[in-house]
C-alpha cells in the first residue's frame, strides 16, 4: 500500500465544530486515547453530523498514535435519531391525543 | 499478594469520584488510587444535564448546592483547568402550575433566602419577561436565582482528575472493581481485573452501581440505577437564558453555551441498569415542549441519550462511614443531583476521611437514617 502523506495540522477533521488534526493529535498526546473522551473534550463528533465524517478520521490518528489497527480502536456508540429530526413533526405524528 | 498499595482507594471516576481524590490530595493524603470501569466520566456524569441549581427544599441540599456554586465559580482557577469547566450562571426559572405547588414553593424560597441564596418569587408577567415565548396557560408564577446554572460535565471531571494527577493520585480507567476484602470488619484490599490493591479505606463512588460495590464488602446498601432520558438539538442563536424547569410536568429544558438546548422528562421507569432511549420519550418531550415553550418545537434534535440516577430510598444523598465495617465510606445515591453538589462533596468527604470531622454537618445522610427511619425527603426533584 502507497504510503499516504501525512495530513497537515490545520487540516479540519470535525466541520460541524472546526477542530483541526492538529488539536486532535495534540489530545491524543495528553492521554485522550478514545474517540469518545476525545468527543468529550473537543466536541468532535458532537455537531450536526453526530461524527459521521470525523469518526473515522479520528479513529486512524488514534491507531496511528498507538501503534494499533483501526478496527482496535473503542468505538462510539450510534445514538437515534439517525437523522436531525424536527421537534414538532414528532407531536403530529402522536394521533389525535 | 497485592499489586498495589493506597492509603484511599476510590471507585469509580465520575465527578464524585474524582472531586473526592483531589481534595484528599490538596489535604496531603496523595497516596490515593481511582479506579474506574471504563474512562473519566464515562458513567452518569458524562450523561447528565449538568444543571447547578441551589433551590432546594431541605436546608441541607440548600447549603450543599450553594457552598458547591462558590467552588465553581473559581473552579478554573482552583483546578488550574486551562481549557476551563464553562460554568455559566444564566439562572434557573421555575414554574409552579398549582396553587398547593406555589405553597410549597413560597416556603423553599423562604428557606432559601435565609440561607443566603438570592432566590425571586416572580409574578406569570415577570417570568415573561425572562422568557417571553412561554406558554403561561395554567402557570400562578415562578421562582428564579440567577445564580443557579450549568458546567460542562466532562470538562469539570478531567479537570478535577488532572489536578488530582498533578499531586500524585493515580487514575486506574480500564480497571473494573471485582471484590472488596473485609477481615472482622476491616478492609483489607479492593481486587480489580488489573491485580490486587492493599488497603484499609475505601471510599464508594460508583454512581448507580454503589449498591453492587457495598455488597462486595458485605453492605446492603439502599442506592439503585434508574433510567432517565435527555435530548439535545441543533445549536442555534441564544434564544432562552435560564434553565426552564416544571416540577409538574417533570421536565426541564436549558440553551447550553455551545447554542444546543438540552433537556428531559421523567418516565415511570423500573429499577435497573437500562440506558437505551425510546421513542416514548422524544414523543412526550415535543408535547411537553408545544405546551410550555411552544417555538422550541422548530428545533432539530440531533441526538437522544439516557442514563442512570443513583437512586436512593428518600432522592437523598447517602454520605460517609457504614458501621459496622470500619473506613468504608459512601459518596452516592445522589438521585438526579450529584454533579451539581460534587465539588463540596469532594471537600466534606476528604475532611471526613482525613480528620473524622466535617465542616458541614452532615450526620443526618448517613447510611444509618434509613434504619432509623428518619429520611429526609426532598420536594424538588424532577426528571
Ligand atoms: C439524564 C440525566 C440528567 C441529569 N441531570 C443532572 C443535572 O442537571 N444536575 C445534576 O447535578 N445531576 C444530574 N444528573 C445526576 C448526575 O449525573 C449524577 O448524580 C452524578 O453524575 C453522579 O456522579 P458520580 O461520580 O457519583 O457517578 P458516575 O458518573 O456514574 O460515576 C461512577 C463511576 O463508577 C464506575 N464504576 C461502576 N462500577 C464500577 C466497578 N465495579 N469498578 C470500577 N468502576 C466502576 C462507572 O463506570 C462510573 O464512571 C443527571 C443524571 C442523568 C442520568
Amino acid at each position: 500500500m502507497p504510503e499516504n502523506p501525512r495530513p497537515d495540522d490545520n487540516t479540519i477533521i470535525c466541520r460541524c465544530e472546526d477542530i483541526t488534526l492538529g488539536e486532535i493529535r495534540a489530545l491524543i498526546a495528553q492521554g485522550y486515547t478514545t474517540i469518545d473522551e476525545i468527543k468529550r473534550v473537543s466536541r468532535a463528533g458532537m455537531g450536526q453530523c453526530q461524527g459521521r465524517t470525523c469518526r473515522q478520521l479520528i479513529a486512524r490518528e488514534i491507531a496511528q498514535a498507538l501503534g494499533i489497527t483501526v478496527e482496535q480502536v473503542e468505538l462510539p456508540q450510534f445514538r437515534p435519531p439517525t437523522r436531525p429530526i424536527v421537534l414538532s413533526t414528532i407531536v403530529e405524528g402522536e394521533g389525535n391525543e | 499478594m497485592s499489586e498495589y498499595s493506597a492509603d484511599v482507594v476510590v471507585i469509580g471516576g465520575g465527578v464524585v469520584g474524582c472531586a473526592v481524590a483531589f481534595e484528599l490530595a490538596q489535604r496531603g493524603c496523595t497516596n490515593v488510587i481511582v479506579v474506574e470501569r471504563g474512562t473519566l466520566a464515562c458513567g452518569s456524569t458524562g450523561r447528565c444535564g449538568a444543571g447547578v441549581r441551589q433551590q432546594f427544599g431541605t436546608e441541607l441540599n440548600c447549603v450543599l448546592a450553594r457552598e458547591s456554586v462558590r467552588i465553581f465559580e473559581k473552579m478554573d482557577e482552583y483546578l488550574d483547568y486551562e481549557p476551563g469547566v464553562e460554568f455559566r450562571q444564566s439562572g434557573y426559572l421555575i414554574l409552579a402550575f398549582s396553587d398547593k405547588q406555589w405553597d410549597q414553593f413560597k416556603k423553599n424560597v423562604a428557606l432559601q433566602r435565609s440561607l443566603g441564596i438570592d432566590v425571586k418569587m416572580l409574578t406569570v408577567d415577570e417570568a415573561l419577561e425572562i422568557v417571553p415565548f412561554l406558554n403561561t396557560e395554567g402557570m400562578v408564577g415562578a421562582t428564579f436565582c440567577n445564580t443557579d446554572g450549568f458546567a460542562n460535565p466532562f470538562h469539570t471531571t478531567f479537570a478535577y482528575g488532572q489536578a488530582a494527577k498533578r499531586l500524585g493520585v493515580r487514575i486506574m480507567t480500564h480497571t473494573t472493581v471485582t471484590g472488596i476484602e473485609v477481615e472482622n470488619d476491616r478492609i483489607k484490599a479492593v481486587v480489580t481485573d488489573k491485580g490486587k490493591i492493599a488497603t484499609d479505606t475505601v471510599v464508594n463512588c460508583a454512581g448507580a452501581y454503589s449498591g453492587d460495590i457495598a455488597k462486595m464488602a458485605g453492605i446492603d446498601l439502599p442506592v439503585w440505577g434508574e433510567r432517565h432520558q435527555i435530548l439535545v438539538t441543533e445549536p442555534v442563536e441564544p434564544l432562552m437564558g435560564p434553565m426552564v424547569i416544571s416540577f409538574h410536568h417533570d421536565f426541564y429544558f436549558q440553551q447550553s453555551v455551545h447554542g444546543s438546548f438540552l433537556g428531559g422528562i421523567g418516565l415511570p421507569e423500573p429499577k435497573g441498569y437500562n440506558i437505551m432511549s425510546t421513542v416514548e420519550f422524544l414523543e412526550r418531550m415535543a408535547a411537553t415542549l408545544k405546551q410550555l415553550l411552544p417555538p422550541l418545537t422548530q428545533l432539530r434534535v440531533v441526538r437522544q441519550w439516557a442514563g442512570l440516577y443513583d437512586r436512593s430510598p428518600d432522592a437523598q444523598p447517602i454520605l460517609g462511614e457504614c458501621p459496622p465495617v470500619e473506613k468504608f465510606y459512601n459518596a452516592n445515591g445522589f438521585s438526579g443531583h450529584g454533579f451539581m453538589v460534587a465539588p463540596i462533596v469532594g471537600v466534606l468527604l476528604a475532611e471526613l476521611i482525613t480528620t473524622g470531622k466535617t465542616s458541614i454537618d452532615i450526620s443526618k445522610l448517613d447510611m444509618g437514617r434509613f434504619a432509623r427511619g428518619e429520611l429526609v425527603f426532598e420536594p424538588s426533584v424532577v426528571g
